[in-house]
């Protein structure tokens, strides 16, 4: 199972990539696989500012839905307008064309709390 | 409670199968994608692994007073060699269980239960079995694969002289198969895709399953997991005890209506056929979400003004609508096909409207 070295993780097994005040938000490979096939990425809080832990949205799959919990406090800003369409992509490149949302942190977001590759890799005993 | 194996277990681990906990036994939910093994069964032909259901015989003189006594069908219109689909009503207006029952002979039947209800439907018969009918639990002796799909008799007709295409649909054959003897084929199944279901011992299990997977090869037979059953079954709009139909649900509500013959008595009927006659208050239907989104058991069916009119059921993404279905219970009056009611989730009213099932009609 493939986490990039240079992502960030939570335990929610979601992956952050920062770029600057800018975080980009996806579900990990591990996630995708347990879920299966994803059919809807229902994200409803663009424009919204929340915190660390709250619901950002849901990801249904054919067999369940979960929940997608904001990994940094910050104002969401996008969703990603090619997983509305073909939530597929979750599945096909979860680190790719398939990232959910752009978050605008918050001043001291706690970017140090989230997991390394190491630690991520530890916590799913992949 | 400690999980039960399948003997095949390791095969499909080894096949890729993501194996989780259902009714009481590890099981196989997945080898590659659910939508890609729901097609492959709607439009090729896929093999379950279902051993975890249970089969009890029932043999003797007055077997088949026992029969008429627990099950709501009537079972005097099976002959040698006829399945029938009926439940075991309980006597305080619920379902115990459903299942299909198998006459061997005038005085042998084989019954097949859903595996969470094992002990419990074991139980409740023979608390009735006051016909000195032989029983026995088979249920860990054997295994049973449902090859499921519109190229299954072909797959499978190396495998046995039996003529399978010709088979009349509820009906089975103790046959020799794949060179074992005394192998159940049975055209019988859960997906609305035809096909056969084989019962087999344990011992004759792992041949048998490598014959089908390699005379099935040249059709693209793959394993497909109880994901996939899911959906397939809730396209065709058949019930999941458990979920669809409980100990606390009236049959008639259920829409079980059209296997409970009053031609008959059997426990409870008397109830049964004065509810029937007073007309019922709430009834199980079909609905199609037409905004975008997924109903899931639980969540709240409710009228255009939000008050709560029921409970869904099941649900899913049907595979092969690319859109929500679902069942639940509503009050009568919102049960004609084509009304409008609501489904909430996660707060919001989505719109949905009550359809006549199958949702996906026989091709």
């Amino acid at each position: 199972m493939n986490f990039p070295e240079e992502l960030k993780y939570t335990e929610d097994h979601e992956w952050i990539r920062i770029e600057g005040d800018i975080a980009v938000v996806g579900i990990t490979d591990f996630a995708q696989s347990e879920l299966g096939d994803i059919v809807y990425v229902d994200i409803t809080t663009v424009g919204q500012t929340l915190s660390k832990g709250d619901v950002f949205g849901s990801v249904e799959a054919v067999k369940t839905v979960s929940d997608l919990f904001l990994p940094l406090d910050g104002e969401v800003l996008e969703i990603n307008p090619e997983v509305e369409k073909s939530p597929e992509l979750v599945n096909e490149d979860p680190y790719g064309r398939g990232w959910m949302i752009r978050l605008k942190l918050a001043d001291g977001a706690a970017v140090d709390n989230l997991l390394s590759q190491e630690a991520y890799r530890d916590l799913v005993g992949a | 409670m400690e999980l039960k194996h399948i003997p095949l277990e390791s095969i499909h681990v080894q096949l890729g199968a993501k194996m989780v906990p259902f009714a009481g036994f590890l099981m196989p939910v997945r080898y590659s994608s659910d939508i890609e093994e729901h097609q492959t069964v709607r439009n090729g032909v896929g093999i379950f692994d279902v051993s975890h259901m249970g089969e009890f015989i029932l043999k003797g003189e007055r077997a088949r007073d026992l029969i008429q006594k627990v099950s709501a069908n009537d079972v005097s219109l099976l002959y040698d060699g006829k399945v029938q689909y009926s439940y075991l009503p309980n006597d305080r207006g619920g379902v115990v269980d459903d299942l299909l029952i198998y006459q061997i002979s005038a005085i042998e039947y084989m019954v097949v239960v859903n595996a969470s209800n094992i002990e419990k439907d074991w139980n409740w018969i023979q608390s009735q079995n006051t016909f000195e009918v032989d029983m026995v639990d088979i249920s860990d002796g054997m295994c049973l694969f449902a090859v499921q799909g519109p190229r299954a008799a072909q797959a499978l007709q190396p495998l046995t002289n039996v003529k399978l295409d010709s088979m009349s649909y509820y009906t089975f054959e103790k046959t020799a198969f794949a060179g074992y003897q005394n192998v159940i084929v049975s055209a019988t199944g859960y997906t609305g895709a035809g096909g056969f279901e084989i019962y087999v011992s344990n011992e004759q299990a792992e041949g048998v399953w490598k014959a089908i997977m390699e005379a099935g090869a040249p059709f693209g037979i793959k394993p497909i997991g109880l994901g996939a059953r899911d959906t397939l079954r809730l396209e065709m709009g058949f019930c999941l005890y458990g979920n669809d139909v409980d100990d606390t649900i009236s049959p008639l509500e259920a829409g079980l209506g059209w296997v409970t013959k009053f031609s008959k008595d059997f426990i409870n009927s008397d109830q049964l056929k004065k509810q029937k006659e007073q007309g019922i208050p709430r009834r199980l239907v079909g609905f199609e979400l037409l905004d975008r989104g997924i109903p899931r058991s639980h969540y709240e069916l409710c009228d255009a003004d939000g008050n709560r009119i029921g409970e869904v059921t099941s649900g899913t993404q049907s595979p092969t609508l690319g859109k929500g279905i679902g069942m639940g219970y509503v009050p009568a009056e919102f049960s004609k096909p084509g009304t409008e009611i609501f489904v909430k989730v996660r707060d919001r009213l989505l719109k949905a409207q009550v359809v006549k099932m199958p949702f996906v009609k026989k091709l």
